[in-house]
Formats: structure tokens, C-alpha cells, sequence
């Protein structure tokens, strides 16, 4: 346990030195969600019965996700993974009296961390500054924001075990590209990070609420802004608990097939 | 044999575990270096890979120092500590990586290509380091390498593989009966003239290869002449100034056991 923790530090204090990146990912954030607000202002404005929830529920839905963007964001990678994988340095992961799972884990746990650390404060700060309804509420009540931290726990923990299926893929295919590409695409869109799922139509909600990929970031959301009251939430929460324990065992086993396997190229 | 691949097919038992079944208790007790790619974590200093290698291992900090301490004056690492590894030469990471792989006291040390793109000073420090970490650890070395000088400088036994198969196990002296029997002799001389013809009736198995005015190249067929007889038949006809003697070089003697055994 203690090699995990430590390396999750060293990975965590080496994250927390790209201050320059972070100012860029904050400026980022910020053009993402005051876009998203005014695109969303506008059709609100034309037809404010057809929105799935209030116009300040969505604000905050938006400004959270911005902020937090590094925690949940299905399309966050550390390279170095997919380089040893390719160049053959998996092979000291293998020499190594470690479960090299958690290892991958537990350095990706660290690099989401550390750049949501640098990141949040700042745009939270601002949105919540920002005049209602475009900034971010506050919470629907403490409940709601106990729910929505417990959700946000889990939504990233089953996030970071959703990224660890794809460098397993790359084990088997070498190349992520084209994983990735298809991956990052379908998955953005299902768990809510183009629009909120509640916009979606209703026939496609029905079947998409049972995925993994409604649990991956929409419920934290929808849990602080009241948008799902506090009463609901423990079907959804032990359903994000369940697809967590579900990807991590599929992933391990996924992950030792593929080491058995494996070749390391280039002598 | 680390533990790193699974085989198609057949045994391995190394400290009476099978490598790849038991891979996390094997590679307790073994250490890897792999010439061409870094174990150091490449944006921190080499203490600190050191401290996580430490905790990966679960080594007690006694153990621990007492081992970096061994390890540091043994390699020469003072200096090199604080540095991020990605700031290092090559020699200088090749001892940083040697260290690592034998921080946790391994009782078998896998070096793959260690001396694998190295200058010649660090070539023979890398060595000498191998050798008195056998001697003075105990430590099992296995080798591998295309580098003749490697294998003349530190092996006792030689095992050579091809093709999925065990092709020779032997010492040095045993693989060198593949070197031919030929050796070249340069001799430099005055008070006379050894540029006679190449039909070479003056001694058999003595064949003269080139030679200018005071500098003859021969070679000496050691089946029918020793090296000490044409010596001395050449010394009665000249004033011998300097003389060196050389055999087919190891890379020869490589080349024809390959040709041997079409690998």
C-alpha cells in the first residue's frame, strides 16, 4: 500500500508544477462555459417549457462541469502510459513486484487530481460571482450537497476506471489511436459533456440511465442543483457504485489477459 | 527467465519458482536492467526514484540506506543523486540504473545490453562495477549481449541461444575452438629484406600477406607452425625492431559459430 501512496505523491506534486498549462486549461474553461450558457440562453429563451430543468440548475450543471472538468472528463489520458505500451518499457512494469492495475490507477487518480486542484478554484470563484442565473447556485441544500459529494467521489473513481479499459486496449492493439478517437467521441457525448442528458430524448434517457456512462457525470450535477432531489438519489448513487465495481473487475482481468500475452518488441 | 513473457512452451524454475506464474514473488529477488530503456522515473532526481523503489520493494529504511550507501560509493553516485535522470549522460544513467536494479539486494541480476551504447572509459567501468558486485554480493549474473568484449571480460559460462533453442553451453575456452587456427604476425625489422615471394618456399605454414621496405605482414598457420618457430626462423634472417601478434578476433569466432549453426 505504501508504494502507492507514494507514488500517487510524486505524481500528485509533478502534476501540480504545470502552472502555466493549468492558467491555459482555466482561460479554456472559462470561453467553454460562457458559450455554453449563451447557446443555451438563447434557445431558452425561445421556448423556456421545453427545458428539462430551470435555467439556474443548468447554469450551475454547466459551471461545475467546467470546473471540474479535469476529475470528470472522459477523454484525459497520461501519455506516458501509452508510450511504455508501445515503446516496450511496459516491461519494467512487469519486473516490478507491484499490481501494475492499481499502479496505472493510482497515477491517473494523481494526474486528475492535481490539475482539478489548480484548475477548479479559480472558475468556481468567478462563476460563483457571476449574476444569477448564469453563474452557480448554491447547493439545493446540504443533503443535496452531501449527495453530490459522495456522487462526485464515485463518478470520478468509475471515470478513471472507464480510462484504464483504454489503455488496456492499447495493450492488445499497440496503437491507441484509433481507440481512443472512437472512444473519446461516444463516450463525450453519452455521459452529458456536450449537452445534459436531461436534453436528451426521452425514448434514448430510458436505456442510456442504465449505462455506465449516465453515472460517469451527469448525477453529481444534477444532485447539486436539486435537479435530482435528495429522496432519489440512492438507486442512482448505488448504480454508479455498481458500474465502479464492474469496470474495475472486467478491467483486471482485461489488463492480465493481455500481459500474459504479451510480446515486448524491440529487443 | 524474469518473468516479464510467458513461454510457448516448456520449464523454467529459477529460486524454485516458475518466473511467470509466480511473477510478483519472483521478481522480488530478482533485479532487470535493460540497456536500452530507463527504469528511473525521468522527471525526478534519481534519490527519489530511489525512495519509490524503496517503498515499492518494502525495504526497512536500515536496509534501505545502508544499501543506497553500498551502492553510492560502489558506482560513484555522489554527485548524480539530486539530478532528474532526464539530465543524465548515458554512462552516468547506466550506474544510476544498475544501482536501482540492486537496491533490494536481488540475489540474480539480469543485465540486458548493459554496455549498449556507451564510450569506451564507461564500457570498461560498467564491468569493472559487474564484476565486484558478483564478487562481493554474491550476486548471479545472467548477460546479455553481442559484445565480445563483455563476454571476454566477465564470463565464466556461456550459453548460446538461437532460434527457440540452446545451440552451446560451455565456457569461453570451449567456444573458442570455432576460431581458426590462423594468427597474423607484424613484424618491423632492419638488416634486411622478408619481401621475398608470396609462393613462400622459405617456411611452410608461414604466408607472407603484404609488406614494404622494413614492415612484413605474415600468417601463421598454428596447425603446422608455432608462432614461437616462425618467430625465431624470422629473427636468424632479420633484425627484428617490433612484433605483434594477433588471432582471428572474437567477432570472427562469432561469425562462423552463427555460420555454424545457420542462426
Amino acid at each position: 500500500m505504501k508504494a502507492y501512496a507514494a507514488y500517487f505523491r510524486i505524481r500528485f506534486t509533478a502534476g501540480l508544477q504545470y502552472r502555466a498549462a493549468a492558467l491555459a486549461g482555466v482561460v479554456t474553461q472559462f470561453a467553454w462555459g460562457f458559450l455554453s450558457i449563451l447557446l443555451f440562453a438563447a434557445f431558452y429563451r425561445t421556448d423556456p417549457a421545453s427545458f428539462p430543468m430551470g435555467f439556474s440548475q443548468l447554469a450551475s450543471y454547466l459551471w461545475l462541469r467546467q470546473a471540474f472538468l479535469a476529475l470528470f472528463a472522459s477523454w484525459i489520458f497520461d501519455g506516458e502510459i501509452f508510450s511504455l505500451i508501445q515503446s516496450g518499457s511496459l516491461a519494467y512494469e512487469l519486473v516490478r513486484p507491484l499490481d501494475v492495475y492499481a499502479f496505472w490507477y493510482v497515477k491517473n487518480l494523481a494526474l486528475r487530481l492535481s490539475r482539478a486542484v489548480l484548475r477548479s478554484f479559480p472558475i468556481l470563484t468567478v462563476a460563483a460571482l457571476l449574476p444569477a442565473p448564469y453563474g452557480l447556485s448554491l447547493p439545493a441544500g446540504w443533503d443535496s450537497f452531501g449527495l453530490f459529494l459522495s456522487s462526485a467521489v464515485l463518478s470520478f473513481l468509475l471515470v478513471t476506471a472507464y480510462c484504464m479499459l483504454i489503455y488496456i486496449a492499447t495493450v492488445y492493439t499497440l496503437s491507441p489511436l484509433g481507440v481512443r478517437m472512437v472512444a473519446v467521441a461516444v463516450t463525450d457525448l453519452l455521459t452529458g459533456g456536450i449537452i445534459p442528458l436531461p436534453f436528451f430524448p426521452d425514448n434514448v434517457l430510458a436505456v442510456l440511465r442504465f449505462t455506465p456512462f449516465a453515472a460517469m457525470q451527469d448525477l453529481p450535477f444534477r444532485l447539486y442543483s436539486g435537479h435530482v432531489a435528495a429522496g432519489e438519489a440512492a438507486p442512482a448513487l448505488a448504480l454508479q457504485a455498481f458500474w465502479l465495481m464492474a469496470l474495475v473487475v472486467l478491467g483486471r482481468a482485461w489488463l492480465n489477459r493481455g500481459l500474459r500475452k504479451a510480446t515486448i518488441q524491440g529487443g | 527467465m524474469s518473468g516479464i513473457l510467458t513461454p510457448d512452451s516448456g520449464k523454467c524454475q529459477v529460486n524454485g519458482l516458475t518466473p511467470w506464474e509466480h511473477r510478483r514473488r519472483h521478481v522480488q529477488s530478482i533485479g532487470v536492467v535493460f540497456g536500452q530503456r530507463s527504469q528511473l522515473w525521468w522527471d525526478v532526481p534519481v534519490a527519489d526514484s530511489f525512495l519509490l523503489l524503496r517503498d515499492i520493494y518494502r525495504l526497512d529504511n536500515a536496509t534501505y540506506r545502508q544499501s543506497l550507501e553500498e551502492l553510492t560509493s560502489l558506482l560513484q553516485l555522489e554527485e548524480l543523486l539530486q539530478t532528474p535522470a532526464r539530465q543524465l549522460s548515458l554512462g552516468q544513467r547506466m550506474r544510476c540504473e544498475i544501482a536501482a536494479s540492486l537496491l533490494h539486494r536481488p540475489e540474480i541480476l539480469f543485465l540486458d545490453e548493459p554496455t549498449i551504447g556507451l564510450d569506451a572509459v564507461s564500457k570498461i567501468a560498467v564491468r569493472e562495477y559487474i564484476k565486484r558486485i558478483n564478487k562481493e554480493r554474491g550476486t548471479t549474473v545472467i548477460l546479455t549481449t553481442h559484445d565480445m568484449q563483455d563476454i571476454e571480460a566477465l564470463t565464466e559460462r556461456i550459453i548460446f541461444i538461437g532460434k527457440g533453442r540452446i545451440l552451446q553451453d560451455g565456457s569461453l575456452s570451449d567456444l573458442k575452438k570455432y576460431c581458426s587456427p590462423w594468427k597474423t604476425l607484424t613484424v618491423e625489422y632492419s638488416g634486411g629484406d622478408l619481401a621475398f615471394d608470396s609462393e613462400n618456399a622459405f617456411l611452410p605454414g608461414l604466408a607472407l600477406q603484404s609488406a614494404v621496405p622494413g614492415r612484413a605482414v605474415f600468417s601463421v598457420d598454428t596447425k603446422t607452425l608455432s608462432v614461437s618457430q616462425a618467430v625465431s626462423a624470422l629473427s636468424q634472417k632479420v633484425e627484428i625492431t617490433d612484433l605483434t601478434v594477433t588471432g582471428a578476433s572474437a567477432e570472427e569466432m562469432v561469425a562462423a559459430l552463427y555460420k555454424e549453426y545457420q542462426v
